[in-house]
């Protein structure tokens, strides 16, 4: 078991491949065919595309405040990949990669970051959350979600991300710590990507490391190299499969960087030495994705140029789409408050229709 | 028929609906085997079993969380909360979340729970436990605010409140659950939420409150009414949505009104509804619209509560004034 070998409370993190994208502990190596290892580089890369695309949105005005997943590929996606059909994916609000790879169009993604709630209505019975901007609060109802669950006897595990600054919350602990005590089947992922916008994760918690928070709610354990997708996917397969058989949550803390600013409201040159961040930007997980999959001859240069072609016309789809959305309608920002417009509501519209007159 | 008082009634809606719909989970603290402290889950975890009334971790913020996601998943979760004092904890999901869940996914994903909790003053309690808070909920979009008033309304509002598909507060008047016992239906049917209860009707005068006021104000009008003034008493029932329409239409008979609220008088649930009034019936008014609230202090501990407490002669004396002015 990788939470027994690699238990936080030694220091040990586990790790598959090096920087360079070799790999490091060979029997530990999933076996990911050729066509989802490629797919997943094919979301890392279209996540990346988009994401750069959304900051220069932003910059245009075309899109509001945005948090870049820059970085944090990896991390996001490896759990995403070894979720099953019917596994609900909460997220935080970084976690584009697990997104795509669970099949929420990007042109959803981009509209709920433009501004507008129909980004968030995901069709088709997506288990997906909307976003949680509430650092922390989310894994509250991810408990809730798993608890009905296994209540109605499904074959569904929660996967549920946030990320170091979460872990100082309140709801992180006592979400934590219930999905012991009921054993509820889910997977916490901590994007630890060492940075709660200015606030280093040291001075989040004097614990040497988040997964060991673990061990306290009486739950395993596991840090892993948020930057190698085998880890990360390696280190979810076997929590999801621990919570498939009823033996209760595992907790892993994917040790990452955000090489981009909080948001883009952020600079985070202000209280991030350039250092560190030249220290991160050659651990990128495209960079060692990539030369895995050159080595393993799933991938050359032909075919990676092309990957980053399709991601830019996806992109380019993505936001023509989006943008051609139209800004809802006074109604419609009326219609989802209850199921049905209580009287009350309905004379609140009414009069705020003739107030703004016949305003578009 | 049985005679119940208000904590039989609730118990008898939530086994009724636990034995009608398997998507209905209570969870709380000490609901399980202890059936809460006031026993309204009495008897549910022998019948039910552990998986659907859960005994969660003293975390008031987890058991609406987790309500919200077990909603969201399609259950019908009742998460109870020990006290009001206590519900705060819990305030940030509720906003965040739980209220605007419907909202912010256009629909795919809804909160369809309940918040249960005992409220109010008026029963020698210790601190924190004599809360009425009410006003801080009913200021949340998405929320529905509910205060059933004698047994036979706390099962109707509460089957409803299970079955609604929005969240419902739903607000137990601590003070009344075992004041009085009345006829309560076997297999009742649910009241409509969102509809006030016109208790008794009159000519002279229209009496407003919620909750536990509504004995206190029973007491004030038979004064009253001994006296000659004939008054129309409405039980609002539904904080929110609020059902203004009722209390003005009746207003606008009477010409005369009195709001009765347990809470702090500033911004309160009563002065909404007085706004109300003004905007829709102030042609009708013969009389200032009054308000016999607390006062804007904290609840004091039980031996200076009777400073604190609404009393029917504060209540009856509003009705004298408003009746002759």
């Amino acid at each position: 078991m990788l939470t027994e070998e690699f238990d936080p409370l030694e220091g040990k993190q586990l790790r598959i491949l090096d920087e360079r994208g070799e790999v490091i502990a060979p029997e530990l190596e999933p076996a990911l065919g050729p066509e989802v290892l490629t797919n997943a580089y094919r979301t890392m890369v279209l996540a990346r595309v988009a994401d750069e695309k959304a900051v220069v949105l932003q910059r245009q005005g075309r899109l509001g405040a945005y948090p870049p997943n820059r970085g944090q590929e990896a991390a996001s996606l490896g759990p995403a990949m070894a979720m099953g059909p019917d596994d609900w994916l909460v997220w935080s609000f970084r976690e584009l990669s697990a997104l795509l790879w669970r099949g929420l169009p990007l042109e959803k993604y981009l509209l709920a970051w433009m501004g507008h709630e129909e980004g968030n209505r995901y069709e088709g019975g997506l288990r997906i959350t909307p976003p949680a901007i509430p650092v922390g609060s989310q894994y509250a109802y991810a408990a809730g979600l798993a608890y009905a669950s296994r209540y109605r006897h499904e074959q569904a595990v929660t996967f549920a991300y946030t990320g170091d600054g979460g872990t100082s919350e309140g709801d992180f602990h006592e979400s934590v710590n219930a999905a012991g005590v009921f054993r509820l089947p889910m997977v916490m992922v901590i994007q630890n990507n060492q940075w709660a916008i200015s606030v280093p994760r040291s001075r989040q918690t004097a614990s040497p490391t988040l997964a060991q928070k673990a061990c306290a709610y009486g739950i395993p354990g596991i840090q892993v190299d948020g930057n190698d997708l085998l880890a990360m996917y390696a280190a979810a397969a076997e929590a999801r499969e621990r919570a498939m058989r009823g033996d209760g949550p595992t907790l892993i803390e994917a040790y990452t960087y955000r090489l981009g600013d909080h948001t883009t409201s952020d600079d985070a040159r202000k209280y991030r030495l350039e250092a560190e961040l030249k220290e991160w930007e050659p651990r990128d997980p495209l960079i060692r994705l990539r030369a895995y999959l050159i080595s393993k001859g799933f991938l050359d240069e032909p075919r990676d140029l092309k990957v980053w072609e399709e991601a830019r016309r996806l992109t380019e789809e993505a936001v023509t789409a989006a943008e051609a959305v139209p800004a809802p309608t006074l109604e419609e920002v009326f219609a989802y408050t209850y199921a049905d417009m209580p009287p009350s509501l309905a004379e609140q519209l009414d009069r705020l229709r003739r107030e703004l007159g016949g305003q578009r | 028929m049985t005679t119940m008082n208000m904590v039989q009634a609730l118990n008898a809606a939530l086994a009724e609906e636990m034995e009608r719909d398997d998507r209905v989970i209570v969870l709380g603290e000490d609901v399980g085997r202890d059936g809460g402290v006031f026993r309204v889950t009495e008897g549910l975890f022998d019948r039910f079993g552990p998986e659907r009334v859960v005994d969660t971790p003293l975390a008031e913020s987890l058991i609406v969380g987790m309500a919200t996601g077990m909603a969201m998943a399609g259950l019908r979760p009742v998460a109870e909360i020990q006290f009001m004092g206590f519900s705060y904890l819990a305030m940030s999901m509720l906003i965040s979340h739980t209220a605007r869940m419907r909202n912010r996914t256009r629909g795919t994903l809804t909160a369809p729970m309940v918040m249960r909790m005992p409220y109010g003053a008026g029963v020698k309690a210790l601190e924190h436990h004599s809360e009425s808070t009410e006003a801080l909920y009913v200021q949340i979009p998405g929320l529905k605010v509910v205060v059933p008033a004698t047994p036979r309304e706390a099962k109707g509002l509460l089957l409803a409140s299970i079955r609604d598909p929005d969240p419902v507060i739903f607000l137990e008047p601590t003070r009344s659950y075992r004041l009085f016992k009345e006829e309560v239906e076997d297999g009742a049917d649910a009241l409509p939420l969102g509809r006030a209860r016109t208790v008794k009707e009159g000519d002279d005068l229209t009496v407003v409150g919620w909750g536990a006021m509504m004995p206190l104000i029973q007491e004030a009008v038979d004064a009253a009414e001994g006296e000659g003034t004939s008054c129309e008493v409405i039980d609002l029932r539904t904080l929110s949505p609020m059902d203004s329409a009722t209390v003005v239409s009746s207003v606008r008979r009477t010409g005369r009104a009195v709001v009765v609220q347990e809470a702090p008088m500033t911004c309160g649930v009563a002065a909404e509804l007085v706004a109300r009034i003004n905007e829709q019936a102030l042609l009708s008014l013969e009389a200032p619209v009054e308000r016999v609230t607390a006062p804007d202090i904290t609840v004091p501990l039980p031996r200076g509560e009777k400073w604190y407490y609404i009393t029917p002669d504060r209540i009856y004396n509003a009705i004298r004034r408003t009746a002759s002015f």
